[in-house]
């Protein structure tokens, strides 16, 4: 059933000559026997599940084999053991799953699995209007969702071709709301981190601030996360009143707060024997792998695509790169505090830059027509703007219904556009058809690209080193999955 | 499906959930009107494939518009210089290290500032290579690699792997883009030049069915070890049920109107 020319690994694995469904049926329809015990007369793989029809549906049988079965009785090294972490396990920041091998307390070969989040994301974007697809990617990473919003955007804005005619408040604000929920994701990462380490301090205070950011986000957008904020042609809302404000407060609260985390950590000696010199990963391999973000920094490439390919405007604003050295776990722990501060100052910026104007493109085609306030029951169309295009325009009610159902129209072409999520490069690749729906969606994750590191961080160091090696690098499965 | 007198049949699936959904299913409809050419199995809706200008289908059009089927536009080969200055350094330095260029390349567009080169997968090995090691060119980071499914590909070779490079020296980005037939569709692996290719190529082979010669270890990634078919083709269905709300029936997103 494969083909002769296809790589060797894929004997094991599933025929690639044309028995993905052309008709519309279901993929497994039809190609099963209806009894279970039997093999199936197309030769599938040995270790398909068997399967009973029932009157709720179909059951599968899924049975274990044993080690020996599949690796020979009797031949493996007595010390050798296979440990599988996961995917259910609390330090796997979701649902990652990681087959050890180790020999006493050495780890000898890591190996990932992924996919247990696997949504379709990517595919459901192609049957949603190119505004609708926001609501899905935003789920995407989910600690990190206005990147996704962000980068999805700005590939779209590309391929319509209005970059420059953005609205400068509503990029002002994009990167607001960017760098405040970068500190965000770093604090769910020193929270999740330290209490993997055993540190709940440290998991307490990253909860804590990260709180605080997610009322402002809530403030802003209205929601804490999956905000579908960010849209193409601008955002969704302007800011209300008292952002400024509640934004300047935590401004002046956050440093202090830094300090602290500092102060309760960075010299600690458990914390320090946990990580110094621990996971290490040169910046060479860090390319080889793809690895970008915080990891690649702290092997000491100062790689940071607001610096290096600005976007939104970046190279307007005054701030550093934080680099470290080492390479190490620790190294990772510290550009990642130092970035906080950073976007702090980023976000001043923001708000001294801030000045009154509209956040979403003047082209009437291509904006979204709807104003939103706050009723009684949440947020929804404001009632005079209902009262105007229902009573005093029959063009608007029209403009209104076709952009709303039918969207837009995009261009034919292809881009891809890479931000600097807190995780490292999030590209997306975004084809047109010149449709009112995206072709193709792919997300360049970084969480998906940097956890192919893990082994190379992991093998032949101590198990415990493991939890440690997969939290220096923050993966979100939401993300890696999609 | 279509009956002799021409009038869209409510034969599918989707129109025979009653009054509830009539509102949401005029796609199906239409599609078994325009069957005869749009050909293929099912209700005759081929996806990735634009079927109608206003998504009038099943209203009784006599206009034209619901049996044009346009395949989706190809960009044409840009023409050198091409007036983007990274683009046409990245060119002439290839031109300069790479001999085979002409063999290994199709076509270069330029489009929206971005370079794509639709590579012949024979050359594409040596290519990266160069693309990696020149110190002209130093594309060290491979970005991102995917697949595209276009069904109507005028060449036939439906299957599309688009490579995403990042030079780090220069600051410069570059697509490269292999197509290949659903008959055969090896393209070979990048693992050698760029080890991060490894997963996004288990990807593309896991949700496009694009098979990665020389890859360690080509297998599934994202679905399970057992899946059959490859879901992020356009021909793979969406799935999903149909919902009553309030007295209406709501069917599945690749089941409703359609305006592209």
């Amino acid at each position: 059933m494969t083909p002769s020319t296809s790589a060797p690994h894929t004997s094991t694995s599933h025929p690639t000559d044309g028995s993905h469904p052309t008709d519309g049926t279901h993929p497994t329809d039809g190609t099963h026997p209806t009894d279970g015990t039997s093999q199936p007369t197309d030769a599938p793989p040995a270790y398909e599940a068997g399967f009973t029809e029932s009157a709720s549906g179909r059951v599968y049988t899924v049975t274990g084999g044993d080690w020996e079965e599949i690796l020979g009785a009797g031949e493996q090294d007595a010390e050798r053991i296979v440990v599988n972490m996961g995917p259910q396990h609390p330090s796997t920041h979701g649902v990652l799953r990681l087959v050890l091998e180790i020999e006493g307390e050495t780890v000898t070969e890591t190996r990932l699995v992924i996919g247990y989040l696997h949504t379709g994301i990517e595919k459901s974007c192609e049957y949603r209007t190119w505004t609708q697809a926001v609501t899905f990617l935003t789920r995407a990473d989910y600690l990190s969702p206005l990147y996704n919003e962000a980068a999805y955007c700005l590939s779209v804005e590309k391929l319509l071709g209005i970059t420059d005619d953005i609205p400068e408040r509503a990029t002002v604000i994009r990167v607001l709301v960017m760098e405040l929920q970068r500190i965000a994701s770093h604090l769910v990462w020193l929270a999740t981190g330290g209490m993997e380490l055993g540190a709940t301090t440290a998991m307490i205070f990253g909860f804590r601030e990260r709180e605080k950011v997610l009322d402002l986000l809530e403030l802003i957008t209205g929601l804490r996360m999956n905000h579908a904020f960010i849209r193409p042609g601008g955002l969704a809302q302007d800011l209300p009143d008292g952002t400024e404000r509640a934004i300047r407060e935590f401004l002046a609260d956050m440093p202090g707060r830094i300090r602290e985390y500092h102060r309760l950590l960075t010299g600690q000696p458990i914390w320090k024997a946990r990580m110094v010199d621990v996971n290490v990963l040169d910046a060479a391999g860090c390319i080889a792998l793809g690895v970008t973000g915080p990891v690649l920094r702290a092997a000491g490439l100062p790689w940071d695509l607001r610096k290096t390919m600005p976007y939104c405007g970046y190279e307007t604003y005054e701030f550093d790169v934080p680099t470290a050295l080492e390479a190490d776990s620790f190294a990772r722990y510290l550009v990642r505090l130092e970035e906080m501060g950073e976007s702090l100052k980023i976000i001043e910026q923001c708000l001294d830059r801030l000045r009154p104007g509209p956040v979403m493109v003047a082209d009437k085609k291509i904006a979204w027509p709807a104003q939103l306030s706050i009723g009684a029951d949440g947020m929804g169309n404001s009632l005079a703007y209902i009262r105007s295009i229902m009573g005093t325009s029959m063009e608007a009610l029209i403009h209104h219904f076709k952009l709303v159902t039918e969207g837009f129209r995009v261009p034919p072409g292809q881009v891809y556009t890479q931000i600097e999520s807190p995780r490292g490069e999030l590209g997306y690749h975004v084809v047109s058809d010149g449709g009112t729906r995206p072709f193709r969606v792919h997300v360049r994750d970084p969480s998906f690209v940097n956890l192919q590191a893990v082994p190379a961080l992991t093998e032949g160091g101590q198990v415990a080193d493991v939890i440690v090696g997969v939290a220096s690098v923050d993966p979100v499965l939401g993300g890696v999955d999609r | 499906m279509t009956p002799p007198d021409g009038t869209p049949s409510g034969g599918t699936p989707s129109n025979g959930r009653g009054a509830g959904g009539g509102a949401f299913d005029e796609n199906g409809a239409a599609a078994n009107g325009a069957g005869e050419l749009v050909g293929g199995g099912g209700n005759g809706v081929r996806p990735g494939r634009r079927h109608d200008a206003f998504g009038a289908g099943g209203t009784g059009d006599t206009s034209g518009f619901g049996r044009l089927v346009a395949p989706a536009p190809v960009l044409a080969a840009s023409e050198r210089p091409f007036g983007d200055p990274d683009a046409d350094a990245v060119y002439d330095a290839l031109e300069r290290v790479f001999p085979q260029l002409g063999d290994a390349v199709e076509r270069a567009v330029v489009d929206r500032g971005e370079l794509t080169l639709h590579v012949r997968r024979e050359g594409l090995p040596a290519l990266a290579q160069t693309l990696r090691d020149d110190p002209g060119l130093r594309f060290e980071l491979l970005s991102s690699l995917s697949g595209v499914d276009y069904p109507d590909d005028v060449t036939g070779r439906r299957l599309h792997s688009v490579v995403h490079l990042t030079s780090m020296t220069y600051r410069r980005r570059l697509r490269l883009e292999v197509s290949v037939a659903d008959a055969d569709p090896t393209v070979p692996s990048l693992t050698s030049v760029w080890p991060t290719a490894d997963w996004h190529e288990r990807e593309a082979y896991d949700l496009f069915g694009i098979v990665y010669t020389g890859h360690p270890g080509l297998t599934r990634i994202m679905m399970p070890d057992d899946w059959i078919g490859h879901p992020q083709r356009k021909d793979y269905p969406l799935g999903g049920i149909p919902v009553d709300y309030k007295g209406a029936t709501v069917p599945p997103p690749d089941e409703r109107r359609s305006y592209s």
